[in-house]
């Protein structure tokens, strides 16, 4: 067994770490409920405690902060747990195969289309895992380890190709600069784009769409529907839309700054290696169309009546065309962008 | 801009219609709602609707997602400039359909009159946008903080200090606030600060930061614009040449000495620079095991204008730099070196013919054109190169791309090669029209195979051909566009601009201390003068530090002694419960 193939091994644990801590983080959020309920009531408790505090004000400092959801107290539960730890363990095994895809290639792992998705994923995972570190955004983590687990999965599956030395065309300090960096635009848009596909959920259940709130689908008030197969109320844990919409516009810009280096530093490359900038190639098309998506959704959040859900719906248009581009794109034109057969 | 919809700033406000970035979550905000713009009647009024409108967030929203969806059919159908045989395969396999679609322009998008138009009016939009906004920065750049509002109670963040008057005074206050607010940052005051005295009395400090948000915004924008001059003077300015150049061959930069040479409409033929290049040798490298290209290297000699010689190498993605111009390494294949005797035994035709690599094994398609017979009839041979032929019972194939056993596979035509009508031919192509192709008795093709070194008798007595040499060549591509410069500086422009707008937090920060009595702290009933300070922090957009930067300042305040802050016997406010610091 080659170092190709263990590096194929781990990325299979990777994908099935993801698998059951996926389970595990969704079995979480079907809990929440009874939780939910535990920590209103303390917290009723403690306020009716501090309203009895009165007497004359103190020396000293105090601030008046409209509290933020995403820094409230830290929710513990085994479920949740469990989901940490098998993430953070595959995530290590992720590592693993990442490293071991770099030394048996003999290049930078984002080359070809798996080797895209293998650090793609990569860098979803840990920009989690990361943001974890500084704020509570474990709500993320059931969207996160699905697409991580389902895109590893396509990759292995679909576009593998055994670790091999990159043809001259590729020889070049920009695959790892230009690639590199729209890997880790790809990465941060997956976070980001699970953030606002929660901000639209729940957006809609606080907005009283009957078919999240577990009431099956309504027309001119009759049910027409009763889908029951999940009742939704784990959206009223998470964050609420706003405290989403600013984390994921935070993600955004990080995410469109990456993204407008990227296709600068893809001219460069392509003015060397092309003989011009840039030429329409399908894949330059799709990525100025994620730039300009990208850009709307900046621009909408500043236009009256289209910040919040409206805005969102742009990540979502977004990150489905930066899928697009690393899938369809290779697999339906030809362009320029076409290495290792797909 | 500038300007905020709080109603304290005076002049220079400019605000597209539509956008809502203003300081925000302030009660005091006034409602300046822009609310629809009626237009006066007549052209005037008509047309200053149109260039609000135009301005406008919404529409220039409205015109970016048109873009996008605009750029998608460039990838799905064929492009004329891209790869024109494939407009020409569709239009052949759809010709109604092809038909429409071309007089549509979607095989030629981005040059086609509906993208040209959404394109246009975006950038007049960002122009109509961005010059007053320039206008309204440089004018806010120059003017001082906004007065600290009455009330902070609606402010989103806020906080409250609390002294004995005896031990720190307003004055201390202030000047504690102003000191923390003008530290430096990169050289630079973080905060523009002024200070003022209500008519009460009391002190209060008023601070602003974040300007470079909107420049950044500016730089951003009129880079874009940049970056679109850039590549429309490109494309008038630039000139791009192609020339296949055989192994010991060269070529010099002049319009006549390229195969094909395109260039812009502003572009001066005279402003060629008359350097020469010779292909000393070519490289290259495939693997053993499965033939895969691991490296290409042309080696050439490089004449400047004033003679000097230099060598120099070629390589993919290693383009080289030449009087301003670059020249690529585009492509690489064989060119058999032949001598063809007509049946006189004269050299009808001696040199190199480039036989155009059709597969990763070099299988290379080729002509050799021989009109110059001294009697007979002309001739012309079709056919294959093949760097390492393995020849079985179905035929002769490829098997390596490196030239191992070269042989080349060629069948015969006689006649008239119909060079002499004046009409260009290709020279990768044979017009067989005049010409009769040479059999064998059972009536299939001669086919003629002939290796490296050998000489072998032309069917029909028409003389011998001789395979002497296998240089390569090289296809070359020279470009020189002299705006490059000019896009890449607006590219990093433009994404310097947008990391500075994205990046730095836009804040007012407002400070008001006075004095008051009240009854003493430590419970015991007596009325003392104290120090109350009180600041409020606004943010433009989406701020998450902006309560850290309140309390920032609050800490910066003169230190109390800790039995003061800290009474034994006291009980917490309700607001400092949980985020008191203790520093």
């Amino acid at each position: 067994m080659n170092l190709s193939e263990i590096s194929d091994l781990l990325a299979w644990g990777a994908a099935t770490a993801y698998t059951v801590a996926m389970i595990a983080f969704a079995m979480d959020l079907s809990q929440v409920t009874d939780a939910m309920v535990q920590r209103k009531t303390a917290r009723a408790a403690k306020t009716t405690v501090l309203a009895g505090s009165g007497g004359p004000e103190q020396y000293g400092v105090s601030s008046a902060t409209a509290p933020s959801e995403v820094v409230e107290e830290r929710r513990r539960s085994k479920a949740l747990g469990i989901a940490m730890s098998t993430t953070t363990i595959g995530f290590l095994i992720h590592a693993a195969a990442f490293a071991t895809r770099w030394v048996a290639a003999g290049h930078v792992p984002w080359a070809n289309m798996y080797e895209f998705w293998l650090s793609g994923t990569f860098v979803a995972v840990g920009l989690f895992l990361l943001l974890q570190l500084k704020v509570d955004v474990r709500f993320l983590g059931v969207v996160v380890t699905f697409l991580s687990a389902m895109f590893l999965v396509l990759g292995l599956n679909v576009f593998h190709v055994v670790a091999d030395e990159v043809q001259p065309a590729l020889q070049n300090y920009w695959l790892v600069i230009h690639v590199g960096v729209a890997v880790t635009a790809t990465g941060i848009f997956t976070v980001s784009f699970a953030t606002s596909a929660l901000q639209l959920l729940r957006d809609s259940r606080d907005n009283g769409s009957t078919l999240l709130r577990g009431e099956g689908t309504v027309v001119r008030g009759r049910n027409v529907a009763a889908w029951r197969l999940m009742n939704w109320r784990f959206l009223d844990q998470i964050p609420k839309p706003t405290a989403l919409e600013a984390l994921s516009f935070r993600l955004n810009a990080v995410g469109f700054v990456l993204w407008t280096f990227t296709i600068i530093g893809g001219a460069i490359w392509a003015e060397d290696a092309w003989g011009r900038a840039w030429g329409w190639d399908p894949k330059e098309v799709w990525s100025f169309v994620i730039w300009v998506v990208y850009a709307a959704y900046l621009h909408a959040r500043t236009t009256r009546g289209w910040a919040g859900r409206r805005a969102a719906w742009f990540v979502v248009v977004g990150y489905a065309c930066v899928l697009f581009n690393f899938t369809g794109v290779n697999l339906l034109f030809t362009g320029k962008h076409s290495y290792s057969g797909i | 801009m500038a300007d905020d919809t709080s109603g304290t700033t005076a002049g220079g406000s400019y605000r597209p219609e539509g956008i809502a970035d203003e300081f925000s979550g302030a009660a005091d905000t006034s409602t300046t709602s822009p609310g629809p713009t009626v237009p006066r009647l007549g052209a005037v009024g008509m047309l200053r609707f149109a260039w609000r409108q135009l301005t406008s967030m919404r529409v220039a929203l409205f015109l970016l997602m048109l873009l996008a969806v605009a750029a998608v059919p460039g990838s799905v159908f064929p492009q004329q400039k891209q790869d024109p045989a494939a407009v020409a395969q569709y239009m052949i396999d759809n010709p109604t359909l092809g038909e429409w679609l071309n007089r549509l322009g979607f095989f030629d998008v981005y040059a086609s009159v509906w993208f040209s138009a959404i394109y246009i009016l975006l950038f007049t939009s960002l122009v109509g946008c961005i010059l007053p906004r320039t206008k309204a920065h440089l004018h806010a750049l120059r003017t001082a903080p906004p007065r600290t509002p009455r009330r902070f109670a609606r402010f989103p963040a806020r906080g409250r200090y609390l002294a004995p008057a005896d031990l720190v005074s307003p004055e201390d206050v202030s000047a504690a606030a102003v000191k923390h607010l003008r530290r430096r940052y990169l050289g630079l005051p973080a905060f523009r600060v002024v200070t003022d005295v209500e008519p009460s009395g009391a002190l209060t400090v008023s601070a602003e930061r974040g300007y470079l948000r909107e420049t950044g915004n500016l730089v951003f924008h009129i880079s874009l614009l940049g970056i679109l001059i850039s590549f429309g003077a490109g494309q008038m300015l630039e000139y791009r040449g192609q020339a296949i150049v055989v192994e010991g061959r060269g070529f010099a930069n002049s319009v006549v000495d390229y195969d094909t040479f395109e260039s812009g409409a502003l572009f001066d033929e005279n402003s060629l620079e008359p350097f020469s290049m010779t292909l000393d040798s070519f490289e290259s490298q495939f693997r053993i095991t499965d033939a895969k290209a691991q490296d290409f290297t042309a080696f050439v000699t490089v004449r400047e204008t004033d003679g000097t010689e230099r060598a120099d190498q070629i390589k993919v993605n290693h383009p080289l730099d030449q009087s301003g111009a670059k020249i690529y390494l585009q492509g690489n294949g064989f060119a058999p070196s032949v001598t063809v005797r007509d049946s006189a035994g004269e050299i009808a035709f001696a040199g190199s013919v480039p036989f155009l690599p059709q597969d990763d094994v070099y299988t290379s398609q080729g002509v050799i054109k021989v009109p110059d017979v001294s009697t007979g009839e002309q001739v012309g041979l079709v056919g294959y190169l093949l760097p390492t032929a393995e020849v079985t019972d179905s035929g002769a194939r490829s098997i390596f791309p490196d030239p191992i056993n070269p042989m080349l596979v060629l069948t015969v035509f006689h006649g008239d090669l119909g060079l002499d009508d004046g009409v260009p031919q290709n020279v990768y192509r044979l017009d067989t029209d005049g010409m009769t192709q040479s059999l064998e008795e059972d009536g299939t093709a001669v086919t003629l195979l002939v290796g490296q070194g050998e000489t072998v008798d032309l069917p029909d007595g028409l003389g011998t051909i001789e395979f002497d040499a296998l240089p390569r060549f090289v296809a070359l591509d020279l470009r020189h566009d002299p705006t490059l410069g000019w896009l890449l500086a607006s590219s990093l422009g433009a994404l310097l601009g947008v990391s500075v707008s994205l990046f730095t937090p836009r804040r007012r920060i407002w400070v008001r201390a006075t004095q008051d009595e009240a009854p003493d702290p430590d419970g015991s009933g007596r009325t003392v003068r104290r120090t109350v300070v009180e600041v409020a922090g606004l943010a433009r957009g989406d701020d998450t530090g902006l309560q850290g930067e309140v309390d920032a300042l609050l800490h910066a305040l003169p230190a109390l002694p800790e039995d003061l802050t800290h009474p034994q016997h006291g009980t917490s406010t309700p607001d400092s419960s949980t985020r008191k610091a203790d520093r």
